[in-house]
């Protein structure tokens, strides 16, 4: 098996391309760690779905507001500067293209952007809550994923096989191997670890990786 | 003018079977759990409401609020997001054994069809949904080069909605994240029924600060010191109390 990012690597090398005043969206779940990362002098302002902008950590425990969650249900602080709306606001920051960028994770992206990340299949009770909406308007659309999935398939893939979030709407792919733009219906490969030569990461990925110019080592410190 | 009334019974008076209810709350903040609990009282004690359309961002958390309303055989159907939760096991039990019917809408577009209710627009395009399974069905069309679905809006008979301040000309303050749905909910109600921590005289609210302004609200209720959800289930809290 090949060396690869820890999940929290995969947050914080997303975190360096989050820029000082950026609005930004996570997911609930693995993308909320990128908040942990953000780089020394940078100050981005989380939004989240349930409205609120500007939320700060977790309280301690015992400390909890429930009247003040984000829209995973955990509880959140206010902090100077937060901001309260309704919903119908809160979904015009992220339709209408006021935020940044949105980061989500994936069950699968496709060569021409479109993400599979809210079911399975059929099987249960299905549930979508903000996903489809957050893939359409944030600036960048950003998936932070393992390169492949826990029985070794690839997760960047020709076109996707399960139920879509969005059509063509991802902009680049961090990954525990590689970071990768999508780039005009291809997958642009930006960085990769060092020790993978470009023939393993591309036998990991189910579409062609193109390059356009040098590709960087994806280096993460120890997080 | 006073929409105040005196009594959680009195306030959900009048709710029929087959209604469409909206009731704020994402997860437990902003959930009106007495006005919820007073709508199964009367159920219990009449038969009624039953066959309800229930509209909120989840399907009920536990054995509290929306849970309970469900697990009592009040709700025929859920228009929602996201219907799981840390513990959706009674909607999940109903839903699987084909006894609730589910309306499954991104959170966003749900937003956007109670909003337009109360704002009078039957339907309008979002690029949420399109090319999914969500949007299967609905009508397509290109605006500027990129293509988005038609939703139509939503309105209900009754909205169930939980408020900080009100003064008696029923303008609404809310607390922190508790609005989220509220203000949308209580502009496409024919009848808006809030619970309101604090009730204070006109005047007693800055006007800046209104949020909901008292024409979208019909009647409210006093309920000082309201039950959070969260804390019910964390207790392990049943409605009505089971005696174990």
């Amino acid at each position: 098996m090949t060396a690869k990012l820890t999940n929290a690597q995969i947050a914080w090398r997303a975190a360096q391309d989050i820029h000082d005043g950026a609005y930004v969206n996570l997911g609930i779940g693995f993308p909320e760690m990128v908040a942990r990362f953000q780089p020394e002098g940078r100050q981005a302002i989380f939004h989240t779905e349930n409205g609120i902008l500007g939320f700060g950590e977790a309280p301690a425990p015992d400390q909890e507001d429930w009247d003040l969650i984000n829209a995973g249900k955990k509880a959140v602080t206010i902090k100077p500067g937060t901001a309260f709306f309704h919903h119908a606001d809160s979904f015009a920051m992220v339709r209408g293209g006021h935020l940044d960028v949105a980061i989500l994770g994936a069950y699968q992206v496709a060569q021409n952007g479109d993400l599979a990340n809210w079911s399975t299949g059929p099987k249960g009770v299905p549930a979508v809550g903000g996903a489809m909406d957050l893939v359409h308007g944030a600036k960048r659309v950003a998936v932070i994923t393992d390169h492949v999935t826990k029985d070794g398939k690839p997760k960047l893939v020709a076109a996707c096989t399960l139920p879509l979030t969005g059509v063509a709407c991802v902009t680049r792919v961090y990954t525990s191997l590689a970071v990768v733009d999508i780039v005009d219906g291809r997958f642009v490969l930006r960085e990769k670890l060092a020790a993978l030569s470009l023939d393993e990461l591309q036998s990991l990925t189910g579409a062609p990786l193109h390059l356009d110019g040098a590709v960087a080592d994806l280096t993460c410190p120890e997080v | 003018m006073d929409k105040r009334i005196s009594g959680l019974a009195a306030a959900v008076a009048g709710i029929e079977d087959g209604m469409t209810v909206m009731i704020g709350g994402f997860g437990g903040s902003g959930a009106p759990i007495e006005l919820i609990h007073a709508l199964i009282d009367c159920y219990l004690a009449t038969g009624s409401p039953r066959n309800l359309t229930v509209i909120n961002n989840n399907a009920g958390n536990g054995h509290v609020g929306i849970a309970a309303m469900i697990e009592q055989g009040m709700v025929a159907k859920m228009i929602c997001s996201f219907p799981r939760s840390a513990d959706p096991r009674v909607f999940t039990e109903r839903y699987l054994a084909g006894e609730i019917e589910l309306e499954l809408v991104p959170q966003g577009t749900l937003a956007e069809r109670i909003r337009a209710g109360g704002a009078g627009i039957p339907a309008f395009y979002t690029p949420t949904g399109f090319g999914t399974d969500l949007a299967k069905g609905k009508p397509v069309a290109e605006f500027d080069g990129r293509s988005y679905v038609q939703e139509r809006w939503l309105k209900a008979d009754v909205a169930l909605i939980k408020a900080e301040t009100g003064d008696t000309f029923g303008n609404l303050t809310y607390r922190m994240a508790a609005r989220n749905f509220a203000p949308l909910m209580a502009m496409a109600a024919e009848r808006t029924i809030a619970q309101v921590s604090h009730v204070v005289e006109p005047g007693g609210i800055d006007p800046e600060a209104v949020v909901t302004p008292g024409i979208f609200v019909d009647c409210f209720v006093e309920v000082p010191n309201p039950a959070q959800e969260e804390d019910l289930n964390r207790a392990n809290a049943h409605y009505p109390e089971v005696t174990a």
